[in-house]
């Protein structure tokens, strides 16, 4: 009997020891979470989830305020990593917010632009270039497709076009979603 | 000096094929009337145009500049007018457009003024670099990544071994294999030059054991030339893949290139034979890469052989002078059976990695649904990279794709080793080349969305200081009215006091 409880008690022990251990050996890590949430949101930055960029929106979703399907830009994937993230059900996006759309990116018409800047103001990445009074331009690379300097422009000079793909970004397709042609190989 | 030579895991015996187009000699492709030439045919950024359209161009002329350090300049393949700087259909798996230089030739094909280089050992290290970096060479055997870059080794590497890949070991290709039989000299102009540019101590060419003749040519060229210190031709077995870089080497040197390294890390640095051949034309007389020999063979066409083909050429052109069978816009081959892709259109042009052109493969399997994965592993003993297929294959279909790159997919060299092998016949490579391209857009995204985090902080900072920066101002301006009034008032004050002062006096 005495050697069975201490036994038992040594057992207890060790094993609370080694948990103990183990807590601080592998204590995760991680970021706080508005930057773990800020880390998946796509970085538009256009507002359609009602806050004034991701960032905004990530401590709205951290502090528990809003639900997690107010990203547009983002879609189904970003949902889905938000509910992974946070341990929730995914749902569908919020149909006010806005929908999943493929990825635009803005042109100015430079003959018609009037250089009034207003859309450098709009611009939420400063992906805009030009000087007052001369013709404007978009960055390509740096824009994110946010479209909010459509509104501002009093010429309406500023076009959204989809990104068209280049053989260097190109994607091979899903072989599970084509009917593939075989009996190419020998 | 027999030394035994190392294997590789895994490969194929495959049947050959390549009897069909190494009956007649090389053949040189009739001069088309346009020629197309798309600005990237290499890896790495594209070329810059240098000419307009309009402009008269001469053969061998400089008609777009590398950009940045991966890039190369490119050529007129003959003389005419510039009459398109456009987008146009490259040969692609996509089949998109890419921005190409459109020439309609005049059939003169006048040279532009050549420069050879009489005495190569009176060259720097550096100026070689330079004349391959600007005859705008690339790697031939298919990949086509800048060819000066390789003749860099940099400051904290030494080159043991420089490797001549003359394996050509898919089946149905046999550029190569024509063009060591054919120019085992010129080849050997290129070697030594490259031999002294990287200062290799010793040189391996490697030939696979089906090209008797391309070995006796290159053995009677190496003979001729006693002057060349360690330099040895090594016959290596036939076995698919053997032309693959990192398994040439394993079987040449017994070394194994690690996962994440590259095969200068051994001390080897490894080019193609039409590289070689290139780099001798540039230095010896003067002339850029403006065009290759192609394979064209297959079951479809009876006159199958290699053509020498200027850059631009239609791709179709090519075929009818080979008197292929073939409906306008049907499907061929660009590549070889194993690692080729197929394509179609008939406006597609032959590029610098062209290397071989099959239309008809023998005796194809019917097509056939793939019928689910048995867990046979046959795929693993197949694979010449190690690699485990089956779990590739699961994790790419999952899209888990953190898991494709724990696995290794990157070490995957598409060699279809793999799919040959499958009973079920599961596209395994369709699956990696998928998941690959796949992995390379998040990363793009996840910089993009990384980039957009930051110039949305930048600004919304610069906005925060703009907003203090302007109330300060009209903090400022507020307290310099307030003082200004309280000094006005004083001043009317004391102007009042000194009117009532006058109004006493007077
Ligand atoms: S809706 Fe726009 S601003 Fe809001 S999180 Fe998505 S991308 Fe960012
Ligand atoms: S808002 Fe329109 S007109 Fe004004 S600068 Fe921008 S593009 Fe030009
Ligand atoms: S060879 Fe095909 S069936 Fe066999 S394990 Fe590999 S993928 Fe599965
Ligand atoms: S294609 Fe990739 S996975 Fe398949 S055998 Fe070749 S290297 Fe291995």
């Amino acid at each position: 009997m005495l050697t069975a409880v201490i036994a038992l008690t040594l057992l207890a022990l060790i094993l609370g020891l080694l948990l103990g251990f183990a807590s601080i050996k592998f204590k995760v890590e991680g970021d706080p979470i508005v930057d773990q949430i800020d880390k998946i949101l796509p970085q538009t930055q256009c507002g359609q989830c009602s806050f004034a960029g991701c960032r905004p929106y990530a401590e709205a979703i951290a502090a528990g305020e809003v639900d997690i399907n107010r990203c547009p830009p983002g879609g189904e994937s970003t949902i889905q990593a938000l509910a992974d993230l946070l341990d929730v059900e995914p749902k569908p996006l919020d149909e006010e917010c806005g929908v999943e759309k493929p990825k635009m990116l803005a042109v100015i018409d430079e003959q018609r632009c009037i250089g009034c800047t207003l859309c450098i103001q709009a611009c939420p990445v400063d992906a805009i270039l030009g000087a007052a009074k001369h013709m404007h331009t978009v960055i390509a690379d740096e824009c994110t497709g946010c479209e909010l300097c459509l509104e501002p422009c009093p010429v309406d000079c500023i076009d959204m076009v989809e990104m068209t793909p280049n053989p260097n970004t190109w994607r091979w397709p899903d072989p599970s979603h084509v009917q593939l042609e075989r009996g190419e190989r020998v | 000096m027999t030394k035994t030579l190392g294997f590789f895991p895994g490969g194929l015996k495959l049947p050959g094929h390549k009897k069909r187009s190494t009956q007649t000699p090389i053949r040189k492709t009739p001069l088309a009337k346009r020629l197309t030439l798309p600005l990237q045919q290499h890896i790495g950024s594209a070329a810059i145009p240098i000419v307009e359209v309009g402009d008269k161009v001469l053969k061998g002329q400089q008609i777009a500049r590398a950009d940045g350090h991966v890039s190369v300049c490119l050529h007129a393949p003959s003389s005419g007018t510039i009459i398109a700087i456009e987008d146009h259909p490259i040969p692609h798996p996509s089949g998109l457009t890419a921005p190409c230089i459109t020439i309609e030739t005049d059939g003169e094909d006048n040279w532009v003024e050549r420069h050879p280089v009489k005495d190569y050992r009176s060259l720097s290290t550096h100026e070689i670099r330079q004349i391959v970096r600007d005859a705008g060479i690339v790697g031939l055997g298919g990949a086509g990544f800048p060819s000066f870059i390789k003749l860099n080794p940099g400051v904290h590497h030494t080159v043991e071994t420089l490797l001549l890949n003359g394996a050509e070991c898919e089946p149905y290709i046999s550029c190569d294999d024509m063009l060591m039989r054919e120019r085992a000299d010129g080849i050997i102009d290129g070697i030594e030059i490259m031999q002294y540019a990287l200062r290799a101590r010793e040189v391996i060419l490697a030939i696979e054991d089906n090209k008797p003749q391309a070995i006796s040519a290159m053995e009677l060229a190496l003979a001729s030339r006693p002057h060349l210190q360690n330099t040895r031709l090594v016959v290596v077995p036939t076995r698919y893949p053997t032309g693959g870089e990192k398994q040439l080497i394993q079987v040449v040197t017994g070394k194994e290139v690690p996962s994440d390294g590259l095969p200068i890390d051994l001390g080897i640095v490894s080019h193609n034979m039409g590289t070689a051949y290139a780099v001798g034309r540039a230095i010896h007389h003067g002339e850029p890469l403006i065009s290759r020999i192609v394979t064209v063979t297959g079951k479809d066409v009876p006159h199958a052989g290699n053509f020498e083909t200027l850059f631009g050429t239609p791709i179709s052109e090519l075929l009818t002078y080979a008197e292929t069978k073939r409906e306008p816009d049907e499907a061929f081959i660009l590549g070889g059976p194993m690692m080729g892709f197929s394509l179609s259109g008939d406006n597609l042009p032959v590029t610098k990695t062209a290397n071989c052109i099959l239309a008809g493969v023998d005796d194809v399997a019917p097509a056939q649904e793939p019928l689910p994965c048995i867990r046979c592993g046959d795929c693993a003993s197949a694979c010449p990279a190690s690699l485990l297929p089956q779990q590739l294959y699961w994790h790419s279909r999952a899209k888990d794709f953190d898991q494709t790159r724990d696995y290794n997919l990157f070490d995957c060299i598409e060699c279809g080793c793999c799919d040959y092998v499958c009973p079920s016949k599961i596209p395994l490579v369709s699956y990696f080349r998928f998941a690959k391209t796949e992995i390379m857009n998040q990363e793009r995204e996840r910089k993009k969305s990384d980039l957009a985090r930051d110039r949305f902080e930048t600004r919304q900072a610069r906005l925060e200081r703009e907003q203090r920066e302007k109330e300060e101002r009209q903090r400022q301006r507020k307290a310099a009215l307030a003082a200004s009034k309280a000094k006005k008032e004083q001043q009317e004050k004391a102007a009042e006091t000194a009117d009532a002062d006058n109004k006493e006096t007077e």
